[in-house]
């Protein structure tokens, strides 16, 4: 039977009468898989695996859905000449469905052929799935890859009730399908359906069909249908290039953020800056360590508990920093440089006698994972745009702590004339103090945004502290708001050159704009007026 | 950041000049041996497992009587991602411990930073990573696939059914001499198989860079043309934020595959690899593979990180770089025993022809005449579990072929 069926290609009618062939001759129940059918999957010849998934599909067994979803998620097991799958930790056989033992070895490994086959065939299942975005994700599945084996089941749901958003892209498949039609007119109409898209998928499809063909009105209507997707591509790339930039921007304004206090407030050149970005990294890693360990129902939410240590952790960090170190040395920036630069390598190397020199896994959420689809080409991933949203919070939180409360007053008193300030009754020591472990803090919870998608090692605070220094003297030394300008505009500016010009030539561009820009504007894009004293 | 890296560089050699002084004392009982790996700095992530491997094997050696008699003695120093350290490094090793030979390595630019020194002094190093290949030195020993042995095979399995049948491809690299060479040899070999220039795009980051947002926009853009697969030879930790983009933006293995020359396991301990499954590496060796002398080879890297209390130690994994650091010096043990001396010339003759039976699960063979293993290719795919099933692989070992047919000028070098 075996080599019967593999030496068929594969029309799925014969497939399916031998696979009935095949129940038959086993004696088994109709509409059951036999194990037999599975024995192939675990072989090594890929056309019989291949054709193997074929045969569960059209075997009309009502596990077939479960076995193939078994076989994706590697679940299906064979052990001797009884395939069992497994779902939630119970075993179930392929036969009849009856529960087994749950088997021990090891399962069947598909590949990406044999995955993208039964995913296209469970799609077509799927279409009628009660839940909503399992319809949804089956039918853009099916949408970006349908083929000729999917057209009776295409047809039919079509024919049954859908949801709009699910039958709009069903036709979308369909008229995939009815594009390699032999009749001109159907190719016509289905170039005109396929042209509300704006898969690349269906652009590819679209394409190799314009290089075969040969009737004019059939080309004409493809060629629309090519100019329509091309034109909504082109616009969704602009807004692509802007929302990501916007969000490489908040990324650079939540590392900046911190050092524009105690740098551009405070006139403290922290070397350390990028470390205290590591300690809020960490101190989400041990967060999470801690959710996993004591709290795993709660672990999606450890994000958000993060946020308060993070910041507790890098501003306690900060605070020592400046009482043991820093405050000895205001104003004169070349031993602060020195010193902070000296702090920044033992907290690194601390981190890394600590955590190791690897770098520490940290899972994103479920919720900040995926992406929010703009459309086919524009996925708008969830911790992005997380991260755009935590940072205009922690901008107002910053706003709104120098501008509305003491502390914030006395720091920008301090900032403007520390010696008045101090004969006004401001206790510039604990101003100082705080105004640091604040910044710290800030830059904690820069930490916390950046451990959800770069990497958390004992380095990374390298990588970030020319950035940050990057965006606050280009903001101008003093100026929240400049630091905003600077971090969102070097971020949309930054990748509408990548696109251009690649990532290396863009970072030589930025460095040699903000070269260029400091010598004709040293005090950065706003300027503090009045009558600053330096302290 | 020069300054900064110049300090960290001079903290570390502070720190670590302790070692050296301490053999001075030694007995001369031993033979030495030195462990070339970056402890600190952009390399460490990797290097580091590289450096506790070195030291286990070595122990493992001791334990079983040592090399003609006498015990190995490890000299470790720290060339701290700094390629020109790495030459000071392995001078001090050479000409002030005397080590018999050197383990270490992985970036290509810090080999290329070495290999004077060894021409100079003489001497032997073991180099354990796969690498874009165009050199062969007396001096050395490759331990890691040449192209042939791993870049060249991916790319046939990509253009088969199985591999999904690409047509387009779209090379990523992290810009330096490795991933430009290796794509120059694709780009050629493609070509070679009929492909077009236009189904063809290279696109290079710098290192260490973590914003792929629009580099994966542009993959799907790219990947309109047709059937297209990536390939990534990204080096050090930027592979984390490139994968995790691909996650996000719902890239699937199935629609576009991405094969990776350097990432493996460890790299991949920092990534939540659910939303990868199904991405591809290409190694010669990968820890899920099932045979005795694997077994062991985990247990033992598994038994050394907990004796040593390694960090996460229960969570350690090995890799391809890994073997080859354990075939490595099993090699030159084999050899100096065969040799009955350390002298480097007779050492050098001995390796060549040397066999091991390997973790990989096969009798590995220094090949007579090219300072290259044989080695069998495997190709990968992404688990759920941040492991790799084996979707393909060869029947036995390959011979590495250093210089790629592929480059024009190499023709009359085939024979090496």
């Amino acid at each position: 039977m075996d080599i019967l069926l593999q030496s068929l290609a594969r029309p799925l009618i014969l497939l399916r009468l031998l696979a009935s062939l095949a129940l038959l001759a086993l004696g088994s129940p109709a509409n059951a898989l036999p194990s037999a059918v599975i024995v192939p999957l675990a072989g090594d010849d890929p056309d019989a695996r291949s054709q193997a998934v074929d045969a569960i599909t059209s075997s009309g067994d009502p596990n077939a859905a479960r076995i193939l979803a078994a076989l994706v998620d590697a679940r299906l097991y064979l052990q001797g000449e009884s395939a069992v799958f497994v779902e939630n930790d119970k075993a179930f056989r392929v036969e009849d469905g009856a529960s087994a033992p749950v088997p021990a070895g090891e399962a069947i490994i598909a590949n990406n052929r044999l995955r993208g086959e039964a995913d296209a065939a469970l799609s077509s299942l799927r279409l009628f799935d009660p839940v909503f975005e399992v319809r949804m994700a089956a039918a853009k599945e099916l949408a970006s890859s349908a083929d000729e084996a999917q057209r009776d089941a295409l047809a039919r749901a079509l024919a049954g009730k859908l949801d709009p958003k699910v039958r709009a892209l069903v036709e979308v498949a369909l008229a995939r399908i009815e594009l390699q039609s032999p009749e001109p007119a159907k190719r016509t109409v289905a170039a005109h359906t396929l042209s509300v898209s704006d898969d690349p998928q269906v652009k590819s499809v679209l394409a190799e069909r314009m290089r075969d063909e040969a009737d004019p009105d059939v080309r004409q209507a493809i060629g629309a249908a090519l100019a329509a997707i091309d034109r909504r591509v082109a616009r969704s790339e602009i807004v692509a290039r802007v929302l990501t930039g916007i969000s490489l921007g908040s990324v650079l304004l939540l590392a900046a953020l911190g050092l524009a206090i105690t740098y551009g407030v405070m006139g403290v050149i922290n070397m350390a800056h990028g470390e205290l970005l590591m300690v809020g990294a960490y101190a989400t890693y041990l967060t999470q360590d801690f959710f996993r360990h004591y709290l795993p129902d709660m672990q999606d939410w450890y994000v958000i508990a993060a946020i308060p240590v993070a910041f507790l952790a890098a501003a306690a960090v900060g605070l020592v920093i400046e009482r043991l170190v820093v405050r000895f040395l205001y104003g004169r920036p070349l031993e602060t440089l020195l010193a902070t630069f000296g702090v920044s390598l033992v907290l690194a190397q601390g981190a890394r006698s600590l955590f190791g020199a690897q770098n520490v896994e940290l899972s994103n959420p479920s919720w900040l994972s995926g992406g929010f689809e703009l459309s086919a080409a524009l996925v708008l991933p969830w911790n992005r745009i997380g991260i755009v949203a935590f940072s205009i919070a922690v901008l107002g939180l910053v706003a709104l702590v120098l501008v509305n409360t003491r502390l914030g007053l006395y720091v920008r008193a301090v900032t403007q004339n520390r010696r008045m300030a101090a004969c006004m009754g401001v206790p510039t020591g604990r101003t100082d103090a705080l105004a640091f472990a604040l910044g710290a803090g800030i830059a904690g919870l820069g930490g916390v945004a950046l451990s959800q998608f770069t990497n958390v090692g004992p380095d990374m605070g390298q990588a970030y502290i020319v950035d940050s220094f990057m965006v606050v003297v280009l903001g101008g030394v003093g100026q929240l708001a400049g630091c905003v300008v600077a971090a969102f505009g070097l971020g949309i500016v930054g990748k509408f050159l990548e696109g251009w010009t690649g990532a290396v030539i863009a970072k030589i561009l930025v460095l040699v704009f903000i070269i260029v820009f400091i010598q004709r504007r040293p005090q950065g894009l706003f300027a503090l007026k009045g009558r600053q004293v330096e302290a | 950041m020069t300054r900064r890296t110049f300090l960290k560089s001079a903290a570390a050699t502070a720190a670590l000049s302790a070692t050296p002084l301490s053999s001075v004392f030694a007995q001369s009982s031993t033979i030495k041996v030195g462990i070339l790996h970056s402890l600190s700095g952009t390399m460490a992530i990797s290097e580091t497992a590289l450096k506790d491997t070195a030291l286990m094997t070595i122990e493992e050696i001791n334990a079983s009587g040592g090399v003609l008699g006498k015990m190995l003695e490890p000299v470790v120093v720290d060339p701290a991602s700094n390629w020109p350290l790495f030459a000071e490094k392995a001078r001090q090793l050479i000409s002030q411990d005397k080590v018999a030979a050197v383990f270490g390595c992985w970036t290509s630019v810090s080999r290329k930073s070495v290999l004077p020194v060894f021409k100079e002094l003489n001497s032997l190093l073991f180099y354990p990573v796969q690498y874009e290949g165009e050199e062969l030195e007396k001096n050395v020993f490759y331990t890691g696939a040449a192209p042939n042995q791993q870049a060249i095979p991916a790319t046939e399995y990509l253009m088969s059914k199985d591999g999904g049948g690409a047509k387009r491809f779209f090379l990523l690299g992290t810009d330096y001499v490795y991933p430009r060479t290796t794509n120059k040899i694709l780009r050629a070999f493609l070509k070679s198989k009929g492909v077009k220039e236009a189904d063809i795009e290279e696109v290079y980051t710098p290192f260490g860079h973590s914003d792929y947002q629009t580099i994966v926009g542009n993959i799907k853009k790219f990947a309109a043309g047709g059937k297209t697969c990536v390939i990534s030879t990204i080096n050090g930790d930027s592979n984390v934020p490139f994968y995790k983009e691909l996650g996000n933006q719902g890239l699937k293995a199935k629609d576009v595959p991405v094969v990776a020359f350097s990432v493996g396991e460890e790299e991949l301990r920092g990534v939540d690899t659910k939303p990868l499954v199904g991405h591809l590496a290409a190694w010669n060796y990968f820890m899920s593979v099932k045979n005795p002398q694997n077994a062991a080879f985990i247990k033992k890297y598994q038994d050394y990180a907990k004796a040593k209390n390694l960090p996460n130690a229960d969570k350690v994994v090995t890799n391809d770089p890994m073997e080859a650091t354990y075939v490595g010096i099993h090699m030159w043990k084999q050899a100096v025993e065969m040799a009955k001396t350390t002298d480097v010339d007779k050492v050098i003759a001995a390796v060549a022809g040397q066999k091991f039976n390997a973790p990989c699960g096969f009798e590995l063979m220094m090949d007579k005449t090219n300072h290259h293993l044989h080695k069998p290719v495997m190709i990968g795919e992404i688990r759920p579990d941040g492991q790799f099933n084996v979707v393909w692989k060869t029947k036995g070992p390959v011979r590495a072929q250093p210089w790629s047919p592929y480059i024009p000028g190499n023709e009359g070098k085939q024979k090496i």
